[in-house]
């Protein structure tokens, strides 16, 4: 069974940047790492792929500046290969944008399925998962909290809002997966080393034949009118427990009679 | 008005209409003349509800048979839409169907989608989405210059639903055609998971725990407490990704926002990832070791003290009134 995990560099969300007052885009000039989001798609993705005894995981992932090193992290992980699409045209793509994209890479690769997190950290918006197999003409689960695979079905526990529903998908089929689900390996040395050699195909929008007006910031089609600072939160009163402050917390929820 | 029309996409269960779709009521019925509702499942059931909030229409389009929400609404929709009986916006809440019907719909009519929305604005003849970016210190208003529907993901809690005492929204059936293998999943079984309390975006105060627990059996003590002040138990992203609580305890930028009257964070030292979350909660009580934490610049009461020390003594003080 093949498995493609659609993962995303991000900057660091320690240092999540800013807007290009300019260009109303993410200024992207710092490295790339790999969203933590996507380190459980691509653990779950070995896990599968080993249980089903054959068949590869291979990655796709977009970018506007031809950076690799989140998806080395990736390859390290035990990933075999990846696809990169780069291309300038890219900066500014919004969800649908980076669907098409997507789906174009897949459809080269042609997985029996297809994993991603159910949101990136740094866009959050989770509706890519579901653009995505709408463009490949698949079916999908999402948030998915465990995913099994049985020939060409899968199953997977779904997160709802009162607990799970269990869902039969037949394969090929786009699954996105929850955090925390499983965890994530860290790469060995040896998995590090060998992650340098191993083949990250990069693409141009050219080679995907789409056209650079479709995707980008001109593709998403949306304007930002306004950027303003958000009103700031003051900080209240702060005291250093004696081991008595839970009694101020008992006073402080007397006092606004939620108790 | 380019948005005369404003559709919802409406969920329900057992009866009883999600407070996201009376929010979204609410403020579709301040912003167009002529607002409806979308929805699967047993449309009779809730028209009178739907209708005592602002729908003057309810789009059913019958029972899911197993078959999830996502594909079939979204289908319903575009096909309205291609027949010029659709409606010019749609809002889906943030919730698990919700961003499902807004990705299938903007994949079929290609046309973009704007999530994360927590407020909506007229701008001539479209609406304009105001989104929290940066950790919720920057404020954005963006629109979109395409043709045809403009779909918006709302964030739960962004409205107060309102009774308008409306009369019963009229039920109309509308077609789901062909889904392809794009509807091929099937629910085969439900679990609901054991809660006593409320839902943790509707809870009045919200216990969240973080990674100053130290380890995963401590979280025992937001559950206790949660269920002490009859509130719900939340967690930041760094216990979710190490497996302790599920992600539908998750409060955060990537998770759920919550605006409690009273929000406790334990052991959180306030990732801005965390705070986008829950800094629009009324009262913000924070418990951490580290005097430095970024919560306390947020916290209307903040203890500097360990949580294996003060929750239990807070615990026992609840217990014995």
């Amino acid at each position: 069974m093949d498995v493609v995990v659609c993962v995303k560099q991000i900057p660091d969300p320690a240092d999540p940047g800013e807007l290009n007052p300019d260009t109303k885009t993410l200024k992207r000039d710092t490295k790339l790492i790999l969203d933590e989001s996507d380190s459980y798609g691509v653990e779950m993705a070995l896990q599968l792929v080993d249980a089903a005894g054959s068949g590869e995981v291979r990655l796709v992932s977009m970018t506007p500046g031809g950076e690799t090193g989140g998806l080395r992290t990736a390859l390290a992980m035990g990933a075999e290969s990846a696809i990169l699409v780069s291309d300038e045209a890219l900066a500014g793509s919004d969800s649908l944008s980076t669907a098409k994209v997507l789906a174009a890479a897949i459809k080269r690769s042609n997985p029996d399925l297809i994993l991603t997190a159910t949101e990136s950290s740094d866009g959050y918006t989770g509706t890519v998962p579901e653009q995505m197999a709408e463009i490949l003409g698949l079916p999908s689960v999402t948030f998915g909290k465990e995913v099994s695979v049985d020939g060409e079905l899968a199953t997977v526990k779904r997160q709802t809002e009162s607990g799970y529903d269990v869902v039969e998908c037949p394969l090929p089929a786009v699954i996105s997966v929850t955090a925390g689900v499983v965890e994530p390996r860290y790469p060995s040395f040896k998995g590090i080393m060998a992650a340098k050699n191993k083949p990250v195909e990069e693409l141009d929008l050219a080679a995907l034949e789409i056209d650079p007006a479709t995707v980008g910031w001109a593709g998403a089609r949306q304007e930002i009118t306004e950027i303003a600072d958000a009103p700031a939160r003051e900080a209240g009163e702060v005291i250093v427990d004696e081991g008595e402050a839970h009694e101020r917390i008992m006073a402080f929820l007397d006092e606004l009679k939620v108790l | 008005m380019g948005f005369s029309k404003i559709w919802v996409h409406g969920e329900a269960s057992d009866g009883v209409v999600a407070s996201i779709t009376l929010e979204l009521l609410a403020k579709a019925r301040e912003l167009a003349d002529s607002v409806e509702v979308v929805i699967a499942g047993d449309a009779d059931s809730v028209a009178a509800e739907l209708g005592d909030h602002g729908a003057s229409v309810v789009h059913s389009i019958g029972p899911l048979d197993n078959g999830l929400a996502g594909p079939r609404i979204a289908s319903a929709i575009a096909d309205a839409c291609s027949q010029g009986s659709g409606p010019d916006v749609l809002l889906c809440g943030t919730t698990y169907d919700g961003r499902d019907v807004a990705g299938r719909l903007s994949a079929k009519l290609d046309t973009p989608v704007i999530t994360n929305v927590v407020d909506l604005k007229p701008d001539g003849d479209r609406l304009l989405a105001h989104e929290p970016v940066f950790g919720g210190t920057k404020d954005v208003f963006t629109g979109t210059t395409a043709e045809g529907l403009d779909i918006f993901v709302v964030r739960p809690k962004s409205f107060a639903a309102e009774s308008t005492g409306g009369d019963p929204a009229s039920v109309s059936t509308l077609q789901v055609g062909d889904l392809g293998g794009t509807g091929a999943a099937v629910v085969k079984d439900q679990f609901v998971e054991e809660s006593s309390g409320p839902r943790l975006d509707e809870a009045n105060i919200v216990v969240s725990g973080g990674r100053g627990l130290g380890e995963p059996d401590k979280y025992e003590m937001i559950e206790k407490l949660a269920s002490l002040v009859k509130g719900a138990p939340g967690a930041s992203r760094a216990v979710v990704d190490a497996g302790w609580v599920p992600y539908s305890y998750q409060v955060g930028q990537t998770g759920k926002v919550v605006k409690p009257t009273v929000y406790l964070a334990c052991g959180i030292s306030g990732a801005t990832q965390h705070l986008v979350g829950m800094k629009g909660s009324a009262n913000i009580i924070a418990i951490n070791k580290d005097e430095e934490a970024p919560i306390f610049g947020i916290a209307d009461l903040g203890i500097v003290g360990d949580v294996h020390k003060v929750l239990p003594k807070l615990i026992e003080a609840l217990e014995a009134q």
